[in-house]
C-alpha cells in the first residue's frame, strides 16, 4: 500500500503527461487526433470499470451520460460562448444530476434488470435530440466551435491542443479515481459488491454508496462527452447510439474490469485495431466487399482472443506475466485489476495469492 | 457462495455483451483503390502543385457506407466512381496524373465520418474530399473540410446545406437538391391529383425537412391531410404508416430513403393501404428497391414480387435512365462497368458513381495542368458543362448547388420510364418550374471529358 500514496499517482500523471506531449509533437496531426479519441474514450471507460469492477453495478447505458454532457457543452458554447473548462464542469455537474437519479433507481435493482433498466436509458435518451430539433439540432446535431487558444500562435495545430486538452482532463479525471477508490468510499463500494449484507451490518449504506458509484460514472462519462464534442466539432444523436455504450463496456472488460490502467489498454484497442486493421487491409489491395468488412472480423477476433488468453482483461494479463517472472510481490500488487476480474480465476499460484492479498487488504 | 453466484452472473453477462458488441459494433473500414495499368506519358512541367498533388498521381479521399444498414446499394456508387477512374487513367489519365481514390468506411456514423475524413486529410494528404455519402455524416466533416480549406466537391446529398458559399466555400453540391426535388414532385401531385387527399411521409432531418419545404411550395396545404415522419434509427413505423391511412390519404410524397419507403409500402400493404405512391429520386435504383422489399419480407416470413410491388411509383431523376440504351452516357457508362466494375450489379448507384466521377475529372481539367486546390473550387465556380445531367448545373461564385432539374418517371418493371419532358426550376418559393429547352449534350466518343 506504501507505493500507491498520491505522489506517487502524480508521478505516474506526470510521466503520462509527458510521453504524451512528446508524442503530440512528433507523430502526424492525425495521430494527434487518435490521442485526443483514446483520451475521451479512457475517461468514459475509467467511470464504467469503476462503477461495475469496484461497486459490482453494471450499465449498459453510458453513452447517455456522454451524450448529456456533450450537449450540455455544446449549447454552452454555441450560445453563452462559455470558455471550456467552465462548459466541462457544468457538464459534469448536469450529467452527476442524471446520474444520482438513474443511480436511485439503479439501487432498486439488480442484475439482468440493472442491465435492462440501463439499456433503455442508452437507447432512447439520444432521441430526445429528435423530439426538440430547434435545441439539439435533430439529427444533424450542433457544431462546436472550438480553436486553439491564442497565445500558442496561429500556427499550433488544432489537433494538438485537442489531444492535449482532452489528455489532460483524463489525466486528472483518473488520478481523482485512483484517490477515491483507495478512500473509504472505496472500500465501501469493494464491500457492497461483495456482500451486501455484510457491509450493511458493517455500517455501510448500502443504497448511498450504490448511488455514489453511478454518479462517478456518470461524472466521468459526462467529462467524455464534453471532450467528444470539442474533438469531433459535432454532437448528434449518430454519435450516441448503443453501439457507443456497448464500446465502453467493451473497452472496460478487455482492459480487466475495475483496472484504471485496463481502462487505458481498453480504450487503445477500441480506438486504434480498427484503423490499424483498415491500414493493413488497404495496403493489401484486398477487395472493397472483403477489405470493408474485415475490420469488424478482426476487432471480433481481437476480442475472444483477449478473452481467451487474459479471463482478467489486458491488465489482468500483464499482471500474471509479471507474477511469472518476478514471484508474487504483496507490495506492488493492489486490490484493482485482476482481484476485481469477474471471471474466477483458475486455482493456480497467481490467483491463489490474489485471493491471501485479498482477505488482508 | 454469494460471492461465487454474483461473479458467475457477472462472468456471463459480460461474455454476452462482449458477443454483442462483437456483433453490433461497427467500425471503421476502408478500400482503396489504386490505378489500374501503368501507362508513362512523361511531361516536364507536371509538379506537386499541392497536397495530394505528385507529378504522377491525384489523390483523393471519400466517406462512404460500406457497412451498416445503408450500404446495401450505396456501396455500389464509389467501386463505380472508381471503375471510371481507372478507365481515364488507363486513356492518358488526367494531364497524364492518375487518379488514386482512397474511400473508407465510415457505416453512416457521423463520430466514425469525423475520424476517417480527418484520417484522409491529416494523414493520407489527399488534394479533395469527393461524393463524401451522406446528409449527417458529411455534416460531421464539413466544417473541418472547409477550415483545413480542403475542396470537398460532389457531396452525395441533396440536402440545400452544402449551398452554402460564404460558409462553406469549399463545398458543393451535385445531385439534385431536395428543395428543386420537392418543388417538382409537387408540381406534378397538384397538377396530376387535383381534389386527392394528399399525405407526406418523410425522414425527420435535413433530407425530409428540405424536400417537404419544396412541396409545400408547390402543393395547397388544403389538399394535405396528413404530414408523417420517421426517423432512422426506429424501423417500425407501423403507427405512422397508421395514422397517413386513417387520413385517409390517397397519395403519399415519400422523402424517404430506400429502406423505409420498403417499409412503407409492407405496412401499407398489412394494413391494406395502397396509396399512390410518390417518392424522391434517392429510391430511383429500382433494382435496390425490389431487392429491399424481397429481403423485408422475407424477415417476416412472407414472399413479395418486389417488381411487382414498384410498378407505377411515381418518381423524378437527373440522370438518363438505365433502359434507354440508346443514350450516349448509359451506353458508356454500361461499357465502363462492364469493362471495370463487373462484379457490381449494373445498376442505378452504379450509373451514379460514374456520372459524379465523370463531372469530377472534368472540373479536375478545368483546374489545369498544375492546380492550386483553390484552382479547383475557382473552377467548379465557373461552372461546369452539364455533361451526363439531364439540366445544367447551378454552379457559380454565389451558388454552390447542383443539377437544377429532373424529369418525372415511374417505375415499371424494376426500371423506369420518363414521364414529360426536363423540369428545371430554383430553391425559391416563388422561382417558376419551367421546361429546360437546351440541348443534352452526348457523350464524348474517347469517354473522357475534354478541359
Amino acid at each position: 500500500m506504501t507505493m500507491q500514496t498520491l505522489p506517487r499517482r502524480l508521478g505516474v500523471a506526470v510521466l503520462v503527461a509527458l510521453i504524451v506531449g512528446f508524442l503530440s509533437i512528433k507523430l502526424n496531426a492525425f495521430r494527434d487526433y487518435q490521442i485526443a479519441e483514446v483520451a475521451y474514450e479512457v475517461t468514459a471507460v475509467a467511470g464504467l470499470t469503476v462503477l461495475t469492477g469496484l461497486s459490482g453495478q453494471i450499465s449498459l447505458g453510458n453513452g447517455a451520460f456522454m451524450a448529456i454532457g456533450g450537449y450540455t457543452t455544446a449549447l454552452l458554447l454555441l450560445h453563452l460562448s462559455w470558455p471550456f473548462v467552465a462548459a466541462l464542469v457544468v457538464s459534469a455537474a448536469v450529467a452527476a444530476a442524471a446520474g444520482a437519479i438513474v443511480g436511485v433507481a439503479a439501487a432498486r435493482l439488480r442484475g439482468p434488470y440493472l442491465a435492462g433498466a440501463t439499456l433503455l436509458l442508452g437507447v432512447a435518451l439520444p432521441s430526445v435530440a429528435y423530439a426538440w430539433p430547434g435545441v439539439f439540432g435533430g439529427d444533424q446535431g450542433l457544431n462546436v466551435a472550438f480553436t486553439t487558444p491564442a497565445f500558442l500562435g496561429a500556427t499550433f495545430p488544432l489537433t494538438r491542443w485537442q489531444a492535449w486538452v482532452s489528455a489532460a482532463v483524463a489525466l486528472v479525471t483518473l488520478v481523482l479515481l485512483a484517490n477515491l477508490c483507495y478512500s473509504r468510499i472505496g472500500r465501501n463500494w469493494r464491500a457492497v459488491r461483495d456482500d451486501e449484507v455484510a457491509a450493511a451490518l458493517d455500517g455501510v449504506n448500502v443504497a448511498v454508496t450504490r448511488i455514489l458509484a453511478f454518479v462517478v460514472s456518470a461524472v466521468c462519462a459526462g467529462l467524455a462527452g464534453s471532450l467528444l464534442a470539442i474533438v469531433t466539432s459535432l454532437v448528434a444523436p449518430g454519435a450516441f447510439t448503443i453501439t457507443l455504450s456497448i464500446a465502453l463496456l467493451t473497452a472496460a472488460v478487455i482492459g480487466g474490469l475495475g483496472s484504471l490502467p485496463g481502462a487505458l489498454w481498453g480504450s487503445l484497442v477500441i480506438v486504434l485495431v480498427p484503423t490499424y486493421v483498415t491500414d493493413v487491409a488497404t495496403s493489401h489491395g484486398l477487395s472493397s466487399s472483403v477489405g470493408s468488412n474485415i475490420p469488424i472480423a478482426a476487432y471480433g477476433v481481437v476480442l475472444i482472443l483477449v478473452m481467451l488468453l487474459f479471463p482478467q482483461g489486458i491488465q489482468g494479463g500483464l499482471r500474471r506475466l509479471l507474477t511469472a517472472f518476478t514471484g508474487p510481490d504483496p507490495k506492488t500488487r493492489t486490490w484493482y485489476g485482476a482481484s476485481a476480474a469477474p471471471v474466477t480465476p483458475p486455482a493456480d499460484d497467481a490467483s491463489a495469492s490474489q485471493h491471501e492479498k485479498e482477505g488482508t487488504s | 457462495m454469494k460471492r461465487t453466484h454474483r461473479l458467475r452472473w457477472q462472468a456471463a453477462a459480460i461474455m454476452t455483451v462482449a458477443a454483442v458488441a462483437v456483433a453490433a459494433c461497427s467500425s471503421n473500414s476502408s478500400s482503396s483503390s489504386s490505378s489500374g495499368s501503368s501507362s508513362s506519358s512523361s511531361s516536364s512541367a507536371l509538379t506537386a502543385s499541392a497536397p495530394g498533388i505528385t507529378p504522377t498521381t491525384i489523390t483523393i479521399g471519400s466517406h462512404q457506407p460500406l457497412t451498416g444498414p445503408v450500404a446495401p446499394g450505396y456501396d455500389e456508387i464509389a467501386p463505380a466512381s472508381t471503375a471510371y477512374f481507372n478507365y481515364v487513367n488507363a486513356h492518358g489519365g488526367v494531364y497524364g496524373r492518375k487518379i488514386v481514390y482512397k474511400y473508407l468506411n465510415d457505416a453512416y456514423d457521423p463520430t466514425t465520418t469525423a475520424s476517417v475524413v480527418r484520417q484522409l486529410v491529416l494523414q493520407d494528404n489527399v488534394y479533395a474530399v469527393f461524393n463524401g455519402l451522406g446528409t449527417p455524416t458529411h455534416l460531421a466533416a464539413v466544417s473541418f473540410l472547409n477550415s483545413e480549406k480542403v475542396p470537398d466537391l460532389f457531396v452525395a446529398s441533396g440536402c440545400e446545406c452544402w449551398d452554402q458559399p460564404s460558409l462553406y466555400p469549399e463545398t458543393f453540391g451535385w445531385q439534385l437538391d431536395y428543395v428543386r426535388e420537392g418543388k417538382i414532385l409537387g408540381q406534378y401531385v397538384a397538377q396530376h391529383f387535383k381534389g386527392k387527399k394528399i399525405g407526406y411521409f418523410y425522414q425527420n432531418d435535413e433530407f425530409g425537412m428540405d424536400g417537404v419545404k419544396g412541396l409545400n411550395y408547390e402543393i395547397p396545404s388544403s389538399m394535405v391531410v396528413s404530414k408523417q415522419s420517421y426517423v432512422t434509427t426506429n424501423v417500425n413505423i407501423a403507427p405512422q404508416v397508421a395514422a397517413l391511412r386513417a387520413s385517409g390519404a390517397q397519395v403519399v410524397v415519400a422523402f424517404s430513403v430506400p429502406a423505409f419507403t420498403a417499409l412503407l409500402k409492407l405496412y401499407g400493404l398489412k394494413l391494406g393501404f395502397s396509396p399512390t405512391l410518390v417518392v424522391s429520386d434517392v429510391n430511383n435504383d429500382v433494382y435496390t428497391l425490389d431487392g429491399l422489399l424481397e429481403a423485408f419480407a422475407k424477415q417476416n416470413g412472407a414472399t413479395v414480387n418486389g417488381s411487382q410491388l414498384t410498378d407505377g411509383i411515381i418518381t423524378d431523376d437527373y440522370l438518363p435512365t438505365l433502359a434507354d440504351t440508346s443514350n450516349s452516357w448509359t451506353a458508356l457508362f454500361k461499357m465502363i462497368h462492364d469493362q471495370y466494375d463487373a462484379k457490381e450489379p449494373w445498376d442505378g448507384n452504379a450509373y451514379y458513381g460514374e456520372a459524379v466521377a465523370y463531372t469530377f475529372v472534368q472540373a479536375m481539367l478545368k483546374a489545369g495542368r498544375n492546380p492550386t486546390r483553390a484552382d479547383l473550387v475557382s473552377a467548379v465556380e465557373g461552372g461546369l458543362p452539364q455533361g451526363p445531367m439531364v439540366a445544367p448545373f447551378a454552379y457559380g461564385m454565389d451558388n454552390h448547388d447542383g443539377v437544377t432539374g429532373a424529369f418525372m418517371a415511374v417505375m415499371n418493371n424494376g426500371g423506369l420510364t420518363q414521364e414529360g419532358s426536363v423540369l428545371t426550376t430554383d430553391t425559391t418559393a416563388s422561382g417558376a418550374i419551367t421546361t429546360y429547352t437546351g440541348t443534352e449534350q452526348q457523350a464524348p466518343a474517347s469517354g473522357i471529358p475534354s478541359p
